[in-house]
Order: C-alpha cells, then sequence, then structure tokens
C-alpha cells in the first residue's frame, strides 16, 4: 500500500477521489488528470479535521471477495423479497432481533450494517448507544438464531479479518 | 456482427424490463405491507436493484451507441448502493424513535417499543 | 424490440410512481410519507434515465447525478429532523 505522508493523510479516499473525477469527466486527457489529481490531494487535507480514526485494510483481497459474494447475494435477497411481496396469501413472520456485534470500530459497523439492510429479508434498525447491539428487523423467519448464525458466519467474520480487529 | 448487437439489444430489453418489474414491486411492498418496519424492506432493495437494472442498461445502450465505453452511469448505481441502506437505516431509526405501532405478528421484545419513560434516552443518538 | 421493452419500462415505472404518491398521499405517520418520497425520486432518476436513452442524449445524466445527490441529503435532513425535533418538546 501506499504510505501515508504528511501531505496525503488518506492515500484511498485521494485514489478514490481522482478515479471519480476522471469518471465523471469522461477523459483521460493530461489537463484533467492534473486537476483530478490537484483536487484529490486537497481535499483531503481541507477535510482532515472531519474524519474519524480510519482503521487500514489488512487484506485487499478478501474484499474483493466480499464484494463479489455481496452483489450475489443482493440478487437472491431481491428475488426473496418479491417473492414475499407478491404471496398473495401474505404469511410473513416478521420479528425484531437483537444482533449482539463482535466488531468494535464505527467504520466496519457501518459496513456490516449496510450489508444487512442490502441482504436477504433484513434491516439495520439502531445501533445501540454502547455500540455493542445491532437492532435489527427480519421480514420473515422462522428461526431467530439461525438468522443471527448465518449473519455472523457470512458476513462478520470476513469484516474481522479483512480489517484485521 | 448482426448476432452480436442483436444479442445486446436483447439484453438491454431484458434489463430493462426486469428494472421496472423491481421497482413495480417495491412500490407494491411499499403500498401493501401491513407496518413500517416491514414497508422498509420492500423501496430499500428492490427499488435499488431495479434503478440498478435501468443504469446498467443505459451503460450498455450508450457504450454501443456512442463512442467508446460509457462509466458515468456506474457512478450513479455505485451512489444509490452506498446511500440506500443510510437513509433506511434512518428511516427505522426515526419509526423506533416515534414509536410507531408494528404488526402484532412480530416477535421479539424490544426496548425501544417499551412504554416506560427509561427506554427514552435509548436510540436517540445518531451513530 | 427495445421499443416495446422501453415503453413497457416506462409503464412500471410510471406505475410505481403512483403507488409511491398513493402512500405518501395516506401513509399514517411521517416516516411512512418520507419513505414514500424517498421512493419517489429513486424512481424519478430512472425515468430520466430511460428519458436519455429514448432520446438518445447523455446530457440527461448530469440531472440524475443531481436528482441522486440531493434526494439523499434531502431525506437524511428531514430523518434528522424528525428525530432530534422530537428531542426538545
Amino acid at each position: 500500500m501506499i504510505p501515508v505522508q504528511p501531505w496525503l493523510p488518506m492515500p484511498l479516499l485521494s485514489i478514490l477521489l481522482l478515479a471519480v473525477w476522471l469518471m465523471l469527466q469522461q477523459s483521460m486527457a493530461l489537463g484533467q488528470v492534473l486537476l483530478g489529481g490537484f483536487l484529490a490531494i486537497v481535499i483531503p487535507l481541507l477535510t482532515r479535521r472531519f474524519w474519524e480514526h480510519q482503521p487500514t485494510i489488512k487484506r485487499p483481497w478478501l474484499l474483493v471477495r466480499y464484494i463479489l459474494r455481496l452483489l450475489g447475494d443482493i440478487i437472491v435477497a431481491n428475488l426473496e423479497v418479491s417473492k414475499l411481496i407478491l404471496d398473495p396469501r401474505g404469511r410473513m413472520q416478521p420479528a425484531f432481533v437483537e444482533y449482539p456485534l463482535e466488531l468494535e470500530e464505527l467504520f466496519p459497523i457501518t459496513i456490516l450494517a449496510s450489508t444487512i439492510t442490502l441482504t436477504p429479508g433484513t434491516v439495520s434498525a439502531n445501533l445501540r448507544q454502547d455500540r455493542r447491539t445491532l437492532l435489527i428487523h427480519v421480514l420473515d423467519t422462522d428461526d431467530i438464531p439461525a438468522t443471527i448464525d448465518t449473519i455472523r458466519e457470512r458476513y462478520e467474520r470476513p469484516l474481522k479479518e479483512i480489517f484485521g480487529c | 456482427m448482426i448476432g452480436f448487437y442483436n444479442l445486446m439489444e436483447g439484453v438491454i430489453a431484458v434489463l430493462l424490463i426486469a428494472g421496472g418489474a423491481f421497482a413495480f414491486i417495491g412500490s407494491l411492498g411499499l403500498t401493501h405491507l401491513r407496518d413500517i418496519y416491514m414497508r422498509l424492506h420492500g423501496p430499500t432493495k428492490t427499488t435499488t436493484l431495479g434503478v440498478g437494472c435501468v443504469l446498467l442498461a443505459s451503460m450498455l445502450y450508450f457504450s454501443l451507441v456512442g463512442k467508446g465505453p460509457s462509466l458515468q452511469e456506474m457512478l450513479i448505481t455505485i451512489f444509490l448502493f452506498i446511500t440506500a441502506p443510510v437513509s433506511a437505516h434512518l428511516l427505522a431509526k426515526s419509526a423506533l424513535h416515534q414509536k410507531l405501532p408494528r404488526d402484532p405478528r412480530t416477535r421479539g421484545e424490544i426496548e425501544e417499543l417499551a412504554e416506560d419513560e427509561e427506554s427514552e434516552a435509548n436510540g436517540d443518538r445518531l451513530p | 424490440m427495445l421499443d416495446i421493452a422501453f415503453w413497457i419500462s416506462l409503464a412500471l415505472f410510471t406505475a410505481a410512481m403512483l403507488l409511491c404518491l398513493y402512500r405518501a398521499a395516506i401513509g399514517p405517520g411521517q416516516p411512512d410519507r418520507l419513505l414514500a418520497l424517498d421512493t419517489l425520486y429513486v424512481n424519478s432518476i430512472a425515468l430520466i434515465v430511460l428519458l436519455g436513452i429514448w432520446l438518445n442524449d447523455k446530457t440527461y445524466f448530469e440531472a440524475a447525478l443531481l436528482i441522486a445527490m440531493l434526494g439523499f441529503i434531502s431525506t437524511v435532513a428531514v430523518c434528522k429532523y424528525l428525530l432530534r425535533g422530537d428531542i426538545i418538546e
């Protein structure tokens, strides 16, 4: 990874900003690259004070695998939710589930909450004040412990490995 | 080459119809489900994927018609997929905060919806 | 073939937006209405992109991008108002 310099506090954010700028402009001309590079260096410097501590990504390849799995799960989730909505009998068993978190840093918890919302039949509703419990609403479940186990095995463990905490 | 263009036309047509169908099902869920917490599921997942399908179709279309690949739509898609869970989370939080009633079949007792005064402090803080 | 698919898709998105409008009109609580408006703007992005395909014009993407950003920001702002406004009472 690129080392952190005084003039480059967040290398990943800078790369992201440059990529977004080039995609918006639809060109790889030298002028656009220079302007994008300038913005990519200046914006992190100006906004540095507003960012909380960023955990480092220890294993980028696992992150790629995680994103691919997430894309597959999003499609499955949509087919399941569509089936539930179109079911004429409307037999759903919704439930509120309290999910005990193993992650501790805020950024991985944010990713986990977004993942939970995008995947089958679950919406994350509330993070308790002590950051230990995530409240989840499940659209249709028979077995609440099984739901918790699925989330822990499929999403939280990989996130722990990626961020190495 | 005609075969290739016909194939891509078919793919774009399927993506357009699938996107429309997903968005329609999401809105149907928004209208038909029984309480706010269940209604959150339809729009956040289904509508987002529906719009994602249409954006993908548009990306393919302009890549074929115009000159060179067109990647701008990717930005909107990524933006939508990042922001949809955040707004869903905030909507659920404000519904819990206002103690909106839930469907009687919902299982699981939670302190956010309990009636006593002590639980007021919980759930007010934004993460 | 693309024409037919385009019109079907347009009809489905319009119907989806009408359903959202219905929910926004009757919705029992403020979060219900807000959810309906949120869905409405996401659907309108798709509508504008479809218009762009129909007119074969890429300028419409800027409009779609702006709607996506402003819609998200306003949803978050109103949500925070709902959360904080009740604390003050």
